[in-house]
């Protein structure tokens, strides 16, 4: 398997990268942020010049631009491909999980729903009922003469036992599901989730590890895109549909926590931590998250964007900023920027793996390893 | 339970003159600020418990006006009164700040005080026919360590804590929020106030366990002591075992902070985790050391309204032992999200629902007492319905929680918060104020107003299931705790819980218009004024008790 390190001098991404910018104007379909359906199939045709700049957002906040060093500044806008869903990927007022797009959260929320939520009602109403009864059968005028029985071996039995079957029948399928949410998949990509006090930054140790740094929009940013208050972001991390996606979570500061709650997912960040979870997701679209520790002044104001996207999507995506796709020649911008990209990750573990290539333009790459020899041999 | 005869020697106001012994009534200072007297060391703790409960029940009322609505409405007003420019970062710190205090406040210096310093100063001893505790100065030691510390608390919501005035770092005190993350000196005085409030909760825990074993009257066995007794006794063994390791915890915080040491930072080869893992060791068993009194004054009073005695009384005090055990080995499942280990989590998961085990055979024995018994549906027996009913639904949240799979949905969410109001506010204030007016009458010589207790207890039923409840929902959706502003999605039930408090507050409004009324214009209480049904050694005493009681110790069979 070709890691990403691997040497290479291939220019194809580059040229891709650069036609990517050049057809950055070309006309977007006006339905891009709107119907993900619609825009899903848009970019089955293929071509280069595919890239949808958000008619919403017509040109990447300049912060963003500023802080993705890896992108040619100033020239390629940062695609954005879809809207927010009514009803997924979002909160609503109903009175219910959110909808779940992956196959853990669907498995996790069934068992919520037709597993916990039958039993607790059951038990409360069977509190309620017995409590109701009793208030009625044995109060005072119904009956005036109280019974002096203290004991009742069977019964007691009954309601010790009675639990420990229940939660026996809670038991089988919570195991399950946490082993499940343990064995990762061979991962297809790895995202290194970094928390700061109070932004998230997205690092892609596969694609020439750019880093995303996700700002939260201001209210009114959030209106003229369309996204809902307090959760749009001003660069979002971009996933594959139907691709494994390998998350690792740390932190530069305090404790964050990553959270998207569509995805069933949630990881602490924690600084001198790498934690690992993952998720896969085959819907294309906007799923919001938000920071789920608490981490200071500004902790509710940082949340999380995940858009899933069409592979062809994906691919301009990582071209526009400046990375390559896994197994695939690194661009020569991408790789001459590189260092200047992450110096977070090269805090986090300064020591190169062993068998790091020894090229110094890489080094930077090979400081992100451990989350990606992670994901990369599993 | 018992059957005694009571020694009815006890001082008497007017007599006062003709005793030159023990009896001599100490003055006003003396009597209440170098108390060695069960009694009014436990009268202290109650009003003391009231104080901190206006307070934090306040600083929830800010909350909730703030969260009545999306956007941020009145925060800055609020910050501007602790920090001078308060721009909108502080605005956003005194959040975290008011999240913190009223966090605090509730565990250590309302529910705490209310339940172990109070009821279990004031009834303890008079249950076991003991005199006093065995270590009457201590006890006032005890009492007059949480002032300073409440002090420490209040004061630093006035000093820097980083971004602004206050320490913004959640009840809990994590690392490094709590370290690097909060410059100034707020923090470190809210790590004193916990030393001191842990020191002092340790020394009442080292007296209840020495009271109860060593001075229960002649033929009270451990086995025929009332579960009240029995429940703090529990709570004290895990206040004497769980507390040291708070303190471990945030000295490490302290020197962390201040002496260059880095057990909680990653940079210096500490864990931040490590400090989670300490934090929960203790405070896991603190929540059961908040309810666990409350089971025990539960048990009373419903036995006491049925007029009959506590069913399964063994089982219902091996379910408290029980429950204090496996309270010591679940910590973890507060940390489901930290990155544990899988193997960890299966452990946790199952640990933590066992312990719906114990608190089943709790909540039936109960609903067993009452079967058969002739209800007298006074208002302390309302009230311990309406705990019975609303720990079921706290606690069926919690085994919901327990499952390491589903948590990494819930936690951190409203689910959560929705989920330990219900226990406490819900849980241990209910059981709280049964208790209060259960023994009320026996504390203050008289009678409050039957109808404004059961006034008190519908309206504050509504508003705490309308102020919680909506919760549940908001954390279905994925509301994170601790949150000044949210997505408009989740306006509806935030709007509804915001208004569930206002009823909540009317209903608090009448309890506190009760309690002058009992004082102003109550009948005297005779010394059993819940009849046949109330057994337990307190109600042979009259009420109010005097001021030393048992010179005689009762004897029982």
């Amino acid at each position: 398997m070709t890691r990403v390190k691997s040497k290479l001098i291939a220019v194809g991404l580059g040229v891709l990268a650069l036609t990517g910018a050049a057809s950055a104007q070309a006309p977007a379909p006006a339905a891009a942020t709107a119907s993900p359906t619609a825009t899903a199939t848009a970019p089955a045709s293929g071509q280069a010049p595919q890239i949808l700049s958000s008619a919403n957002a017509p040109a990447p906040a300049p912060a963003a631009t500023a802080t993705q060093p890896a992108a040619e500044p100033g020239k390629t806008p940062i695609p954005e491909f879809y809207g927010p869903t009514p009803g997924i990927g979002q909160p609503t007022d109903q009175i219910a999980l959110q909808t779940q797009v992956t196959d853990l959260g669907k498995f996790a929320a069934w068992m919520h729903n037709t597993v916990l939520m039958p039993i607790i009602s059951v038990i409360c109403l069977l509190v309620l009922g017995l409590l109701l009864w009793v208030a009625v059968r044995y109060n005072r005028r119904a009956n005036a003469v109280p019974s002096r029985t203290s004991h009742n071996t069977v019964i007691e039995i009954i309601w010790t036992v009675m639990p420990v079957l229940i939660l026996l029948v809670i038991a089988v399928p919570s195991i399950k599901l946490l082993a499940a949410q343990y064995s990762t998949p061979k991962p297809d990509i790895t995202v290194k989730v970094i928390g700061h006090q109070w932004y998230w930054s997205y690092q892609y140790p596969d694609n020439g590890d750019f880093e995303v740094v996700s700002n939260i929009l201001k209210d009114d940013e959030d209106k003229k895109r369309g996204e809902p208050r307090q959760l749009g972001v001003d660069a979002r991390m971009v996933v594959p549909a139907g691709a494994v996606v390998k998350v690792i979570t740390t932190s530069d500061d305090v404790i964050h926590s990553f959270a998207v709650p569509a995805f069933w997912i949630k990881m602490d960040a924690v600084p001198g931590r790498l934690n690992e979870t993952w998720f896969k997701v085959d819907r294309p679209g906007l799923y919001y998250g938000q920071c789920s520790e608490l981490c200071g002044a500004r902790h509710g104001y940082m949340p999380i964007a995940v858009e899933v996207v069409t592979k062809q999507q994906f691919a301009q995506w990582v071209a526009a900023n400046g990375g390559t796709l896994k197994g695939q020649p690194k661009s020569p911008d991408a790789t001459a920027n590189s260092p200047i990209s992450n110096p977070p990750a090269a805090t986090a573990s300064p020591t190169p793996m062993a068998g790091a290539p020894s090229t110094p333009t890489e080094n930077a790459t090979a400081a992100a390893q451990p989350a990606t020899t992670v994901a990369t041999t599993n | 339970m018992t059957d005694t005869t009571a020694n009815a020697h006890f001082f008497q106001h007017e007599e006062g003159h003709g005793h030159h012994d023990a009896h001599h009534k100490p003055g006003f200072f003396s009597r209440w600020f170098l108390s060695t007297n069960h009694k009014d060391i436990g009268t202290l703790y109650l009003i003391f418990a009231i104080t901190a409960g206006i307070i934090g029940g306040a600083i929830s009322g800010m909350m909730r006006a703030e969260l009545a609505h999306p956007g941020i409405q009145y925060l800055p007003a609020m910050a501007h009164f602790f920090h001078e420019p308060a721009g909108n970062d502080a605005a956003l710190h005194f959040w975290n700040v008011m999240v913190t205090a009223h966090g605090l406040i509730m565990v250590f210096f309302m529910v705490m005080p209310a339940m172990i310093g109070g009821f279990g100063n004031w009834f303890v001893p008079i249950m076991i026919g003991a005199p006093d505790m065995a270590f009457p100065r201590m006890n006032n030691v005890s009492f007059w360590l949480i002032v300073p510390s409440f002090t420490l608390l209040l004061g630093s919501l006035f000093v820097s804590g980083g971004t602004a005035n206050g320490a913004g770092t959640g009840w809990t005190l994590y690392a490094p929020l709590s370290t690097s993350g909060s410059a100034g000196p707020s923090v470190d005085m809210v790590i004193l106030s916990l030393h001191l409030a842990g020191a002092s909760s340790i020394l009442g825990a080292i007296n209840f366990i020495t009271t109860i074993f060593n001075m229960r009257a002649p033929g009270m066995t451990l086995h025929k002591m009332p579960l009240f007794a029995w429940s703090v006794l529990v709570t004290a063994f895990l206040l004497l075992l769980a507390l040291p390791v708070l303190a471990a915890a945030i000295t490490m915080l302290l020197t962390d902070r201040n002496f260059g040491t880095t057990f909680f930072d990653a940079s210096g080869g500490g864990d931040p985790i490590l400090y989670q893992h300490l934090f929960w060791f203790f405070g896991h068993p603190e929540v059961y050391i908040m309810i666990l009194p409350g089971f025990g004054m539960i048990s009373h009073i419903i036995a006491t309204f049925s007029k009959k005695p506590v069913f399964g009384y063994l089982g219902m005090a091996y379910a408290m032992v029980a429950i204090g055990v496996v309270g010591f080995v679940v910590w973890a499942h507060h940390m489901y999200t930290t990155g544990l280990d899988v193997n960890t989590k299966m452990y946790f998961t199952a640990a933590t629902m066992v312990i719906a085990v114990p608190t089943g055979i709790k909540i039936f024995s109960w609903i067993a007492t009452m079967w058969g018994g002739s209800i007298d549906f006074r208002v302390p027996m309302v009230w311990a319905l309406g705990f019975i009913f609303m720990f079921t639904v706290g606690g069926v949240t919690g085994v919901v929680l327990a499952n390491g799979g589903i948590d990494n949905y819930f936690q951190d969410t409203y689910y959560v918060v929705a989920h330990f109001h219900y226990v406490l506010s819900l849980g241990a204030v209910f059981s709280l104020f049964a208790g209060f007016y259960y023994w009320f009458p026996k504390m203050s010589g008289k009678m409050y107003s039957e109808l404004l207790g059961h006034l008190h207890f519908w309206i504050f039923f509504i508003g705490v299931n309308m102020l919680f409840f909506p919760m549940h929902f908001l954390g279905a959706q994925g509301m994170p705790r601790r949150y000044p502003d949210y997505p408009d999605a989740f306006a509806k039930w935030n709007g509804v819980a915001s208004h569930g408090y206002e009823v909540m507050a009317v209903g608090m409004m009448i309890f506190f218009v009760n309690v002058i009324y009992t004082f102003a214009a109550g009948k005297k209480a005779p010394a059993n004024p819940w009849g046949e049904g109330a057994t337990t050694l307190e109600w042979t005493l009259p009420s109010p008790p005097p001021y030393h009681q048992f010179e005689t110790l009762p004897r029982i069979d």
